[in-house]
């Protein structure tokens, strides 16, 4: 197929297919096109009209953790106001140009001093925000360097406190926090690669404390290595000023999973401690009378005689005569 | 087949995610400075890392050169998609004829055994195999008619294939995107809208004619275009609104009679336009032999091959006679 030509105007309206000129334009249309198992997803850092000093460092901070799959934009965006129905053409606009579909949203104002607004978007439009003010936030404490966690590993979470469960709030920034920080889903894992932990600890119905610690797996008797949690990196607490959660129809559409990828559960298998894998055969009644034989029967030959002996009736045993047609010559 | 969400001693673990939450915890006295808490987060994180490390190291993991490799249960914790499902693109025209035919998709080899030359030769390519533009000779057929010129035909039937694939190919995307599942590096674009009526394709505008147009309209307003605002890169109306002449009362110097101008103008057209000796043959004859002359000293000159120096050379800026009808003083 041509690359880019006019169609012949064979059709009243004249079409022309446009693909890439170059295959690397191809091939990053192809990255970015929809897909049953998707890619990791990448994160837009940005900032709004004001930033004070510890949002600067807040966001920096969240850029070095996510080095490998995120973009930081520099400069200050006046016009984008997440939370209001026409701030977020912007936002769109960047998350359709760079291909993110998460975003973290600094600003500072008087009446939301340390504001960061953490949203998500499906198809480059806004799914759902949280609002969090963040209120102290530790960049680093000393630590041995050689602990130090790579970028890109992929951490363990831990979530403690009952507020996650019970509070709409707290329940909608543990899983954007989830979705933010875990990287991409993988289905093997080097177990010797595991070097992060996120701890995040609801202390009151609004407070969420974050921490970043490494990981060292210590000997220990059995296999399972003892775990021990350095603290390395940001600590931030965050309380949750805002959020939104997504629309009911987006959010069906959104949790869709492709029909191909749902696992189907085997029938008729069961496992079982003492027999091991057990499996059920169904076997349907044997219909003796209707079975079909390779010829047909047509009666055995001394019923026959018994029954023209009877002098009975049977059609059924008389040989058919063949009938002679007339044949014209 | 596991269960990929356990309760290990209370906390919710989601392998797939390496996540551990504990939902009973509860805070009966916040720490008053902020680094007990932390101390405290973070046993309490540890123990919970364990729960998970104890999962994670249970699974079968096989050997490899960096370390122990394990794979990873699917997540239990449902996040949102970040784009929607891919659709199922429809069958092209040919997949659809040869399911019905039965066809099945054979591999080719890249490279062919081509018979005339007995070497190894690629399929497509340069110095590809049963190249169109390589058969020196086409032997004639019976069916063949005297005139027509057989490499010719298999150009132009060549050329009809190519057609016809490039039509099936814009049909199938044309099918594609009516259900929404184009292929995502290609964009059908509309290059021009169609008329409803006539049969035509409206052909592109020109920039001259869309300045024409513009010009058009700005005039056809009430006040003749006099008071609008003209744009940058805008040019200036072509009319000067003034569509009267008129000379000036008192003549300069060094002008020549106007007046006398225009009604030699005036005349001229009358004249030409009523008189039978429009046509001055003797003239006509003349400058015809001129041009025979200088064609056939052309021809010769290419011939003998003269160097373009010694040659005549046309100035563009010379005025060469016109047939034009010599009016002086000629009058019927």
């Amino acid at each position: 197929m041509r690359r880019s030509c006019v169609a012949p105007p064979i059709d009243y309206i004249m079409l022309r297919i446009k693909t890439p000129k170059s295959l690397r334009a191809n091939r990053e249309l192809e990255k970015r096109a929809p897909k049953l198992v998707e890619n990791g997803k990448k994160t837009l850092i940005l900032h709004g009209t004001k930033t004070s000093n510890v949002l600067n460092d807040v966001l920096t901070e969240i850029y070095h953790l996510k080095k490998d799959n995120s973009v930081k934009y520099s400069r200050r965006n006046d016009n984008i106001r997440p939370f209001e129905s026409g701030g977020e053409t912007s936002l769109e606009f960047y998350s359709l140009k760079t291909d993110c579909s998460l975003f973290v949203f600094g600003s500072h104002s008087k009446k939301r001093p340390d504001n960061l607004v953490i949203g998500r978007t499906y198809d480059h439009h806004i799914y759902d925000l949280v609002g969090v003010e963040n209120f102290k936030s530790m960049k680093s404490c000393s630590y041995d360097k050689k602990i130090a966690p790579l970028i890109g590993s992929k951490p363990f979470f831990a979530f403690i406190g009952e507020g996650f469960e019970n509070v709409e709030e707290l329940k909608h920034l543990k899983e954007v926090l989830l979705d933010l920080f875990r990287g991409q889903v993988v289905s093997s894992l080097n177990l010797a690669g595991l070097d992060r932990v996120y701890v995040c600890t609801a202390v009151s119905s609004n407070k969420v404390l974050f921490t970043h610690c490494a990981l060292r797996l210590k000997k220990s008797g059995t296999t399972v290595p003892r775990v021990e949690l350095v603290e390395v990196g940001p600590s931030m607490d965050f309380v949750v000023r805002r959020h939104r959660l997504p629309d009911e129809s987006l959010k069906k559409e959104a949790m869709k999973i492709a029909p191909e990828l749902i696992r189907k559960k085997e029938k008729n298998v069961s496992k079982d401690a003492i027999e091991g894998k057990i499996g059920k055969i169904y076997v349907p009644d044997q219909q003796v009378g209707n079975a079909s034989l390779p010829f047909t029967p047509k009666g055995v030959k001394r019923v026959r005689r018994e029954a023209k002996a009877k002098g009975e009736d049977n059609k059924q045993w008389e040989k058919k005569q063949k009938q002679h047609d007339d044949v014209s010559a | 087949m596991g269960d990929d969400d356990q309760q290990h001693g209370g906390y919710q673990i989601d392998l797939g995610n390496l996540t551990a939450f504990d939902p009973h915890h509860q805070f009966s006295s916040v720490p008053d400075s902020r680094e007990d808490l932390v101390k405290e987060c973070i046993a309490h994180g540890t123990k919970l890392i364990q729960a998970v490390a104890d999962a994670l190291f249970n699974l079968p993991s096989t050997e490899d050169a960096s370390g122990p490799i394990v794979s990873l249960p699917p997540p239990s914790t449902k996040l949102p998609r970040e784009k929607p499902l891919p659709k199922p693109k429809p069958p092209t025209k040919w997949e659809v004829f040869a399911k019905k035919k039965g066809i099945q998709n054979r591999k080719k080899d890249k490279l062919v055994y081509d018979e005339q030359t007995s070497s190894w030769k690629r399929r497509h390519g340069y110095d590809r195999v049963n190249d169109d533009n390589d058969i020196p000779i086409i032997e004639a057929k019976m069916t063949d008619e005297p005139g027509v010129d057989p490499f010719a035909k298999r150009r132009s039937e060549k050329k009809q294939r190519v057609d016809k694939q490039e039509k099936n190919c814009l049909h199938n995307l044309k099918e594609a995107s009516k259900v929404g599942a184009l292929p995502s590096h290609v964009q059908l674009a509309a290059t021009a809208l169609p008329i409803t009526g006539t049969q035509a394709a409206p052909r592109k505008v020109s920039k001259d004619e869309l300045q024409n147009v513009a010009g058009m309209a700005a005039t056809s307003t009430a006040s003749g275009g006099k008071f609008d605002k003209k744009l940058a890169g805008e040019k200036p109306p072509k009319h000067d609104k003034k569509y009267r002449k008129f000379l000036p009362v008192v003549e300069g110097s060094g002008m020549g009679s106007l007046e006398k101008q225009q009604s030699d103008k005036i005349l001229n057209k009358l004249m030409s336009k009523n008189s039978h000796e429009i046509f001055n043959v003797g003239k006509a004859v003349d400058m015809y032999n001129a041009k025979s002359d200088k064609k056939r000293r052309n021809q010769q000159g290419k011939s003998s091959s003269t160097s373009s120096k010694l040659k005549v050379k046309n100035s563009p800026y010379k005025n060469k006679p016109t047939k034009k009808s010599s009016t002086k003083g000629k009058s019927k």
